[in-house]
């Protein structure tokens, strides 16, 4: 059945080190993964994990020390920033922090025409431009008329990440990393977002990546789900296989730890 | 008179901008916290749960304005002092206080040891620095910190570490009252439970007699609480004890609030998450009546037009609306209902 899903990205062996001699700090520790197209999935673990590193690896913003990267079953090549340019139409991502995601001196607008010209848009008129943009706004549920003239300083955190998933829309890749989308922002704005980010996927037909500490996030929302401990997967799974049924100790904890309505909250375990 | 340890009537405070228009980020919030109890603020962003802490702490720094309204702790009414006398002789003492960026609040260029003789000495200026290691030492040791964290400097601590830190600071003076300002989510699920077990490590051991815990993840108010008031656009949208707000919340807006919860337990993947839809007034020009009523499912015409008392229904609970219980449990159900 594996055979009948298309490869999106995948990786051999990858492994990120920091630092040389007595410095040298594995962040990512020969980690092997094969993400399908249309399936959700999470990477799952705490802070200091490598969760982190992983993502940028994936998004070539750094190198791995060894190890190769495929993308769509083909060796990714990101050699020359052109290729990287290329190699970005395919992979977005949304950082956690959506303050300090936004180029500060540039306004709404052109934040949202830097997408459409990225997806070969440059040449339209001007009109079909706004249009585009305005649809992508309405999908976020802002109004785009009330942006233009506006830096992305200027609006709420959740407004901001909703502009983030408003750039996604445009530019239409076929992998999302969302590195911790949800955490700096509050519990009822999340819904909004995982629900957008759900919609979109469905929309456009991209692969979504979750990358969080949130246990339960990941429940909600992934199909697969890959559990991080010092750098290397110690378990994955299906989400209801992983979660509900954890075979490693390391997961276990990190269920435990995650409060809960339903069942007794036991503090005596840190 | 009152057993309550901190109780506040009425309480308004204003925001007034560079334009002079006056925000009344804390409307009429009447709240009481008795010995030995924990009370949970809950609320999206910019309802007015942290303005709440500030005001509660007496800190009326420009932009932020007293209005109206009193603030009682034990015996004392603290709502006319000057900030700069509510420094010197409520905070700390009587008041303690873990800022949202509580890992910011270290000094960088200073060792925690360093840090804890300066907070000492500003309110006791005979203390030996002896002392005032010892106490630390020992302070530190009974919360569960190694001694060592006293040497270092901030930087050299991991986040949870650090927050925790802050928190065994913010004791030393041993305040009745701690308010604790979104102490967690910055840190993953693991610091988290520690910072959360130190909180109650705290009460039961006595280094605080009462606890104010603001934080938007309900389930972790549920945990930690004892009872929760849902806060929405500066007022007091609901009151009642954590297990009451959680399983049984009244108010549409806290239903709503109850809605995102996200838990690793079976079942989740079946429930669909309910966002609230739209967002919350501009609290420059609010809106007449009830605030929540642009965003409410159940609107009815009589909402915006009279503002809406907070209806008391005894047991320790109130809600803020214009249905009865019973007409909002009916509504409820027949939702579910209709939801399978």
């Amino acid at each position: 059945m594996a055979d009948e899903r298309k490869l999106c990205l995948s990786g051999t062996g990858i492994t990120k080190v920091f630092g040389i001699g007595r410095n040298k700090t594995t962040a990512v520790n020969h980690v092997d993964f094969n993400f399908y197209e249309g399936e959700i999935i999470s990477i799952v673990g705490e802070s200091g994990s490598g969760k982190t590193t992983l993502a940028k690896m994936l998004l070539g913003l750094i190198n791995p020390t060894e190890g190769e990267i495929y993308f769509q079953g083909v060796k990714r090549d990101i050699s020359s920033h052109r290729k990287k340019k290329e190699y970005w139409k395919n992979i977005q991502a949304i950082f956690q922090d959506p303050f300090s995601s936004y180029n500060i001196f540039r306004k709404i607008d052109s934040v949202l025409l830097d997408c459409i010209h990225m997806r070969g848009g440059r040449g339209l008129p001007y009109d079909q431009k706004v249009e585009l943009m305005t649809e992508a706004c309405r999908f976020v549920n802002l109004k785009f008329d009330e942006l233009t003239n506006k830096y992305p300083f200027e609006l709420s955190g959740g407004q901001q990440q909703r502009l983030m998933i408003a750039r996604i829309f445009l530019l239409k890749p076929q992998i999302l990393l969302a590195d911790e989308p949800t955490s700096m922002i509050d519990a009822c704005s999340r819904a909004t977002i995982l629900d957008m980010l759900m919609q979109l996927r469905d929309e456009i037909g991209m692969t979504p990546i979750f990358i969080t500490h949130d246990i339960g996030l990941a429940y909600y929302v992934s199909d697969t789900v890959y559990i991080m401990e010092k750098g290397e997967f110690v378990e994955k799974g299906s989400a209801d296989e992983v979660i509900l049924h954890p075979k490693e100790p390391y997961t276990r904890r990190l269920i435990s730890d995650v409060p809960k309505i339903y069942e007794e909250w036991d503090l005596s375990t840190v | 008179m009152s057993d309550a340890i901190l109780e506040v009537r009425e309480l308004t405070t204003k925001y007034i901008t560079r334009f002079q228009e006056d925000v009344y980020a804390v409307d009429h919030v009447s709240l009481k916290v008795e010995e030995g109890k924990s009370l949970g603020i809950a609320g999206e962003s910019g309802c007015g749960k942290s303005t709440l802490a500030l005001s509660l702490m007496g800190y009326y720094f420009p932009p932020l304005h007293y209005t109206s309204g009193e603030i009682i702790i034990d015996g004392q009414n603290i709502s006319g002092m000057k900030p700069d006398d509510v420094r010197k002789s409520i905070l700390g003492k009587e008041i303690a206080y873990i800022p949202q960026a509580a890992m910011n609040a270290l000094n960088p260029t200073q060792k925690v040891i360093d840090f804890i003789e300066h907070v000492i000495e500003a309110h006791n200026p005979s203390a030996t620095k002896n002392e005032i290691y010892d106490l630390a030492k020992r302070l530190f040791e009974a919360l569960g910190l190694p001694a060592e964290v006293l040497q270092k400097y901030p930087v050299e601590l991991s986040g949870g570490m650090k927050q925790r830190t802050v928190i065994a600071i913010s004791v030393l003076l041993s305040p009745l009252v701690l308010i604790a300002d979104e102490p967690s989510s910055a840190l993953d699920v693991t610091s988290q439970k520690m910072v959360i077990k130190m909180l109650r490590n705290l009460m039961d051991k006595g280094y605080i007699k009462a606890m104010i815990f603001i934080t938007h993840e309900l389930p972790l108010l549920y945990n930690v609480t004892d009872d929760i008031m849902v806060m929405y656009a500066g007022q007091v949208v609901e009151m009642a004890s954590a297990e009451k707000a959680v399983f049984d919340p009244l108010h549409p807006y806290s239903k709503g609030l109850m809605g995102s919860i996200i838990v690793p337990e079976e079942g989740l993947r079946d429930v669909k998450l309910t966002a609230i839809p739209g967002v919350p007034p501009n609290l420059k020009k609010p809106p007449s009546g009830c605030r929540f009523a642009a965003r409410c499912k159940y609107v009815q015409a009589e909402c915006t037009a009279t503002s809406i008392p907070l209806r008391d229904i005894g047991n320790g609970r109130a809600y803020r609306c214009i249905f009865s219980e019973a007409e909002l449990r009916e509504k409820y159900d027949r939702e579910a209902r209709n939801n399978g």
